[in-house]
């Protein structure tokens, strides 16, 4: 940071001496205090947004809080980790965790490997580049409403998927099935997310040295060969990035359960920790407990990040 | 490379390409049939079949054009703050030095970590609550107003542009805000282009949060008008699947049509052909 600001600083001092009382702000503030200026809306949102909120979502974890009517002055007294036990108590929300943990061990696994397959197809591919791009990625961009509406239509209980496996298909069907519920919402959000985690390996794989593919057909080994060894390390950092944000999307997973399993169901099969947050918190008016959900979700997700860092991360 | 292995290669970017994009042939497909046919020859149309009533009957019940303009002002309020503070933090960030600058861009990157979960019940109290917000556009649009990682792309182009064509502009006298507006902007309208494409698909699909905002229907984007069609009142209609996607298609295209205008601009990071020109 100081080496950035010494080179331009020297040189606009011999180009115009400045004023002595601009210097002194300027010392304060840095050379262009209007850069404070031109931040101070995005400053003022991070704070009330972010990290207000971050703040106040702890804070009502360990107090006896609720909703109250608009300017009414309540007791909200600190209750300890009353909140914590109280939630975590009920069998539902361990069960959510659970739902969780189910999601992501198929989720986390089958995103990057499809993903690092197709990445690394298309990044050797010369005709029907940018079509390829397009079909992978617009599943991504569309609205989750959108798209659980048509897996309803293919995988309810006379849908397309069912006429096809014939008498292959589980009964009861997918989704109402409560062993193969989170696996279908599983396999839902791996189809929906898996066009950004391929840009994100197609990126990637630009920095994998053409030279070390080279040595390596010298060395004599095969295709299958060379993705592992060159590939695979070559995009390693990426793999770290996409297990990050796949285990960050499973922990908020909320639209999938509400509504392809009509809320979490079969007799809670799927439910996920956010929609028992949003039942409790705002449906049952417990703020408190839900936000005690939270908290224990977001130490959860940092947990399972660190270990991914540790073990997928490398000593880079 | 081996013949067999091109050809396996293509094989399977085609069956990816055919997984990733027949849901949504199914999706229009489904939204055209008079009655409803789940069998496979039901994939492909039969002009006896077709008809636009599901489209009518889905309008009839949430009021698309409602849903549209609700989705619409959300998107166009997140889109609008995003590009006009965002590009001035952008801006601030990569081309002024001031203090706290570090400190800002850190705060860009780790918001881009704070899970939302957490956020939800601290702002549903602030919002709804405190501020009075609930069923109100302002508050629909407060908590994603400024897009942190169109931020982050626009310090990135904003860096790459040469240092010396500031320098020669303050020289000859001209103000940030005119340097911002004439000569920094100009030059990196394909990260205003990607920035904006990015930050629209956030609000427009957005559920959770105008969801849990919204209690009147008049005021609901239509993710949420059309996730309470399908969880509540779709059992109701002569033919439930064709009106749910029919109001699928209609969320849905406008999103893909955009990406596939501007898919070049989306994908494209170089910003060097816009500078050298």
């Amino acid at each position: 940071m100081s080496t950035t600001i010494k080179t331009p600083r020297a040189g606009s001092a011999s180009a115009s001496p400045p004023e002595a009382g601009a210097r002194k702000r300027r010392s304060l503030l840095g050379k262009h205090p209007l850069g404070l200026l031109f931040s101070a809306p995005y400053l003022v949102f991070v704070l009330a947004v972010f990290a207000y909120p971050l703040i106040f979502a702890v804070y009502i974890a360990f107090h006896d809080y609720f909703f109250a009517a608009p300017g009414a002055v309540v007791a909200r007294p600190f209750v300890g980790l009353r909140n914590f036990v109280t939630a975590f108590t009920d069998p539902d929300v361990i069960r959510s965790f659970g739902n969780v943990g189910i999601f992501l061990i198929i989720n986390v696994p089958l995103t990057v490997v499809l993903s690092l397959i197709l990445a690394s197809g298309l990044n050797r591919v010369v005709h029907l580049k940018a079509f390829y791009r397009v079909a992978y990625y617009i599943p991504y961009l569309t609205a989750s409403v959108a798209v659980v509406a048509v897996w309803l239509f293919l995988f309810n209980g006379s849908g397309l998927v069912n006429q096809l496996l014939g008498p292959l298909a589980p009964n009861p069907s997918w989704l109402i099935n409560s062993s193969w519920a989170m696996p279908s919402i599983a396999l839902f959000v791996t189809w929906k997310q898996m066009g950004f985690y391929i840009l994100l390996y197609l990126a990637a794989l630009q920095n994998v040295p053409n030279e070390l593919y080279e040595a390596a057909s010298t060395d004599g080994a095969g295709a299958i060969r060379k993705f592992f060894t060159v590939t695979v390390p070559g995009v390693r950092p990426a793999t770290v990035l996409v297990l990050l944000v796949s285990t960050v999307t499973g922990a908020n997973l909320f639209t999938e359960p509400y509504l392809l399993t009509n809320g979490g169901g079969p007799n809670g099969s799927s439910t996920s920790p956010v929609l028992l947050m949003y039942q409790k918190g705002i449906e049952q008016g417990h703020p408190d407990e839900a936000s005690a959900i939270g908290v224990i979700l977001v130490i959860l997700v940092l947990g399972i990040a660190l270990l991914q860092n540790r073990f997928a991360g490398g000593k880079d | 490379m081996s013949k067999f292995q091109t050809t396996l290669r293509n094989a399977v970017l085609a069956l990816g390409a055919l997984v990733f994009l027949f849901p949504f042939y199914y999706m229009i497909i489904g939204s055209l049939q008079t009655k409803q046919d789940a069998s496979l020859g039901g994939a492909f149309p039969h002009l006896g079949n077709l008809t636009g009533a599901n489209y009518t009957a889905i309008n009839d019940r949430i009021n698309l054009f409602t849903g549209l303009l609700n989705s619409g002002i959300f998107t166009m309020g997140v889109l609008l703050c995003t590009l006009v503070f965002g590009v001035l933090v952008g801006y601030a960030l990569a081309v002024l030095q001031w203090r706290g600058r570090g400190v800002t861009f850190a705060l860009a990157l780790l918001v881009q970590v704070v899970p939302f979960q957490l956020l939800i019940i601290p702002l549903y109290v602030l919002i709804t609550r405190t501020y009075g917000l609930g069923d109100n556009y302002l508050g629909m649009i407060l908590p994603f107003a400024i897009n942190s990682t169109a931020v982050i792309i626009f310090r990135q182009y904003f860096l790459q542009l040469p240092k010396e064509l500031f320098e020669a502009a303050r020289i000859d006298g001209a103000g940030e805000f005119k340097l911002l507006w004439r000569i920094a902007l100009p030059l990196v309208r394909p990260a205003l282009v990607t920035a904006a494409l990015l930050t629209f698909i956030g609000p427009w699909n957005e559920f959770l949060w105008p969801f849990l905002i919204t209690k009147q229907a008049t005021m609901q984007p239509l993710a949420v008008s059309l996730a309470n069609y399908i969880s509540n009142v779709a059992a109701t209609a002569a033919n439930p699947f064709g009106a749910i996607l029919a109001g699928a298609v209609v969320l849905a295209a406008p999103v893909v049509v955009l990406f596939i205008v501007f898919q070049r601009y989306f994908i494209s990071t170089d910003v060097g052909s816009s500078v050298k020109g």
